[in-house]
């Protein structure tokens, strides 16, 4: 009886392994929309989509603590393009927050900005933007460097005597950091990484168990002794390899067609798509428990699929959209994925900078299992 | 010979042991307080009409379904709480095809092996598709075979882990009457080294071969034994009327029996045809006065299994009919 206390076997699940793979082998439509689909997504979505958002997360260095630093910090909040979220002590600070991601702007003010300025010595003020996604970032910048032409003058207490001949009483430096020339595929390139990953992997594990149901084989399933999670597993192992292919063949892509850049590690990047992929397969594997038929695991894999693409940042600039849809979107595995993939190609993250996009999705992965779990139906009632 | 599947029949008298289940799909009771023995080693035959809850029986018991109420056991494990142990040393196959079309012979019986963790699972899927001679084409894809290659698939595949229960749910429909022979012979060969079978079919000559029998409709077992028990529990007998009669004087004479006193049913059997009754002296009074005259040879003759189930069957209707 010894047999009967494992939980998991290793063989069995093999075996639906191999099934599987011998099934996606036979099924050549679905193994040339896997090697065409992505290409052909990248040719007709590698264009972008400009906004202007607004209450961008914002950090600043304020090394001259003076009236005029105060009033040009607030004049920027004024514009309505910055959030002040967090004063800095010091500038690597800041050069830490921006590639976290916890700021898109960090501002620093000299600590003998005012003195200068008194002086009339054009101080220049820095501005460090995380240009990733350009859009974001863009009309800030634009609205920054107007400012001071504005502000100061009001402060300093004179008049605008010429506009034509006066320079600006201070210069703004805005250094547009990850992707300078603000090429917006490069930030439309690696997010489509996660929008074709996720439209494959979800569609393809979302009928996975309804195509068995519908087939009449599911009956011939239950009666093995193969457990939910053998299944499942055997299930999801196969496009592992799927996604991974797709994953390098968008990748390629990118480099060769889009010149997007590479910054960061071949294995960080890898490390991250492994991650991503068992994501969106949980995600399938539980539209397969609960959906009745193959149409509604297509309309669930749908009903999943559009909050990712238009919340995750992929489509419109994460930090343009409301508090509450930002809360949304952090339940959305696409989301930390954008992040994750920009933060490795771009600007060359590491693990540390990765980690806390890293953690929600691996959560995310291991709680979708247990609802997949829980659906399963282990018999026919 | 691969060691039989472990299993606790050692310690239960039954195969299968099931007592009051029913089972209800939303107003209709399709399972109605069944119970059931089998002992090891005993063709079990499962017969009753289209929907009468056959399959859904045999997947309660198979722990593919779980029941409303009752309880009971297969080769010792509980049918409710131990579906797990059931799984692994009951071959059940389905009524409909239910291995992968898009896999060949050989891969639906290699993952059947790989999921039942066999030992030895080459050479135990080798010999499977000697045994049943399908060597030939096992390469071949299980959707492009006949219905009788595919039944044969379906029974090698749920004999494959050489389980001590196997649970059959119209195994031969659709299959031809030389390889019907052989897959009964080769029951009764399973049967003399102790497997229990339990059988669902529509076939007269099946039940015969049978050890026992059950007579489900609507949901309730209606008959249990042996077929000699069944047909004697009935109290029903029977004249066999014959002569050189065309098939339509057949009709003609079978309409004019059946509304006759002691008269309970007439079925024909080629050119003869079969009166059954309740009450033997009326039935033959009946029979000599309508038969005077005419040139037909009445003779007694036993009461068989398929006079029996037709009985069964059309009261069981007009049971049903009156409850409505």
């Amino acid at each position: 009886m010894s047999r009967r206390s494992f939980p998991f076997s290793a063989t069995r699940c093999w075996g639906v392994v191999l099934k599987e793979f011998l099934q996606l082998k036979r099924d050549r439509v679905t193994f040339a929309m896997i090697v065409g689909m992505p290409v052909m997504m990248l040719i007709l979505f590698g264009y972008a989509i400009n906004m202007d958002p607004k209450n961008l997360k914002t950090m600043v260095f304020d090394a001259d603590r003076s009236e005029f630093s105060r009033s040009f910090v607030t004049a920027m909040h004024n514009t309505g393009y910055f959030k002040f979220i967090d004063a800095l002590n010091n500038e690597a600070e800041g050069e830490a927050a921006l590639a976290r991601g916890d700021a898109q702007f960090v501002v620093n003010i000299p600590s003998d900005f005012s003195r200068r300025l008194m002086r009339g010595e054009r101080p220049a003020v820095l501005i460090l933007a995380d240009a990733t996604d350009p859009a974001a970032a863009s009309n800030a910048i634009d609205a920054v460097t107007r400012l001071a032409e504005s502000v100061v003058w009001k402060d300093l207490g004179r008049p605008l005597t010429n506009a034509s001949g006066s320079a600006p009483p201070f210069d703004v430096q805005v250094h547009r950091r990850y992707n300078p020339e603000g090429i917006t595929q490069y930030n439309i390139v690696p997010g489509l990484m996660g929008v074709i990953l996720l439209m494959t992997m979800v569609m393809m594990t979302g009928l996975a168990m309804t195509r068995e149901r519908e087939r009449g084989t599911m009956e011939n399933l239950l009666a093995t002794p193969a457990r939910p999670l053998e299944v499942m597993t055997g299930k999801i192992v196969p496009y592992i390899f799927i996604g991974m292919l797709q994953a390098t063949i968008i990748l390629l892509a990118a480099t060769m067609l889009f010149g997007v850049p590479f910054f960061g590690g071949i294995v960080e990047l890898y490390g991250i798509l492994l991650v991503y992929i068992a994501a969106t397969l949980t995600v399938g594997i539980t539209i397969s428990s609960l959906a009745r038929n193959q149409l509604q695991g297509v309309q669930l894999t749908f009903f999943f699929f559009l909050p990712n693409v238009l919340l995750s940042g992929f489509m419109f600039p994460f930090y343009g959209m409301p508090h509450w849809a930002q809360v949304i979107a952090h339940a959305l595995p696409m989301t930390y994925f954008n992040r994750l993939v920009r933060g490795i190609m771009l600007k060359g993250n590491s693990w540390p900078d990765l980690w806390p996009d890293l953690w929600p999705l691996m959560a995310f992965t291991v709680i979708l299992m247990g609802i997949a779990l829980k659906f399963y139906r282990r018999t026919l009632d | 010979m691969a060691t039989r599947q472990e299993s606790r029949v050692c310690c239960s008298e039954f195969a299968i042991d099931v007592r009051g289940l029913n089972k209800r799909f939303g107003d209709k009771h399709v399972v109605n307080d069944l119970s059931m023995q089998v002992r090891p080693g005993e063709i079990f035959g499962f017969l009753g009409p289209n929907g009468s809850g056959k399959t859904t029986s045999i997947r309660l018991m198979c722990g593919l379904l779980t029941p409303d109420s009752g309880s009971g056991t297969c080769l010792g494990y509980d049918v409710i709480a131990e579906t797990d142990a059931i799984k692994r040393s009951v071959g059940y196959m389905t009524q409909r095809f239910s291995f992968w079309d898009d896999l060949t012979i050989r891969e639906n019986l290699d993952f059947i092996a790989r999921v039942y963790q066999m030992p030895n699972r080459k050479v135990a899927v080798e010999k499977s598709l000697t045994g049943l001679g399908l060597t030939e084409r096992a390469n071949q894809l299980a959707g492009t075979l006949s219905g009788g290659w595919k039944q044969r698939l379906a029974l090698a595949a749920c004999m494959l882990h050489k389980p001590m229960l196997l649970l059959l749910d119209e195994p031969t429909a659709g299959v031809d009457p030389a390889a019907r022979r052989d897959f009964w012979e080769e029951l009764h060969r399973l049967a003399a080294q102790g497997i229990s079978v339990l059988v669902s079919t529509h076939y007269m000559d099946e039940a015969e071969r049978c050890h026992k029998l059950a007579y489900i409709s609507h949901g309730t077992l209606l008959a249990q034994g042996t077929a000699q028990e069944i047909v004697a529990a009935q109290k029903l007998f029977t004249w066999v009327v014959r002569g050189e009669i065309a098939d339509e004087n057949l009709v003609q004479l079978s309409s004019m029996l059946a509304n006759k006193p002691g008269v309970l049913q007439t079925v024909a059997f080629g050119n003869a045809l079969h009166v059954t009754g309740r009450d033997s002296a009326l039935l033959e009074k009946t029979l000599q006065e309508t038969m005077a005259g005419l040139p037909y040879e009445v003779a007694r003759t036993e009461t068989g299994l398929e006079e029996v189930f037709i009985h069964l069957m059309r009261t069981s209707k007009e049971a049903q009919e009156a409850k409505r």
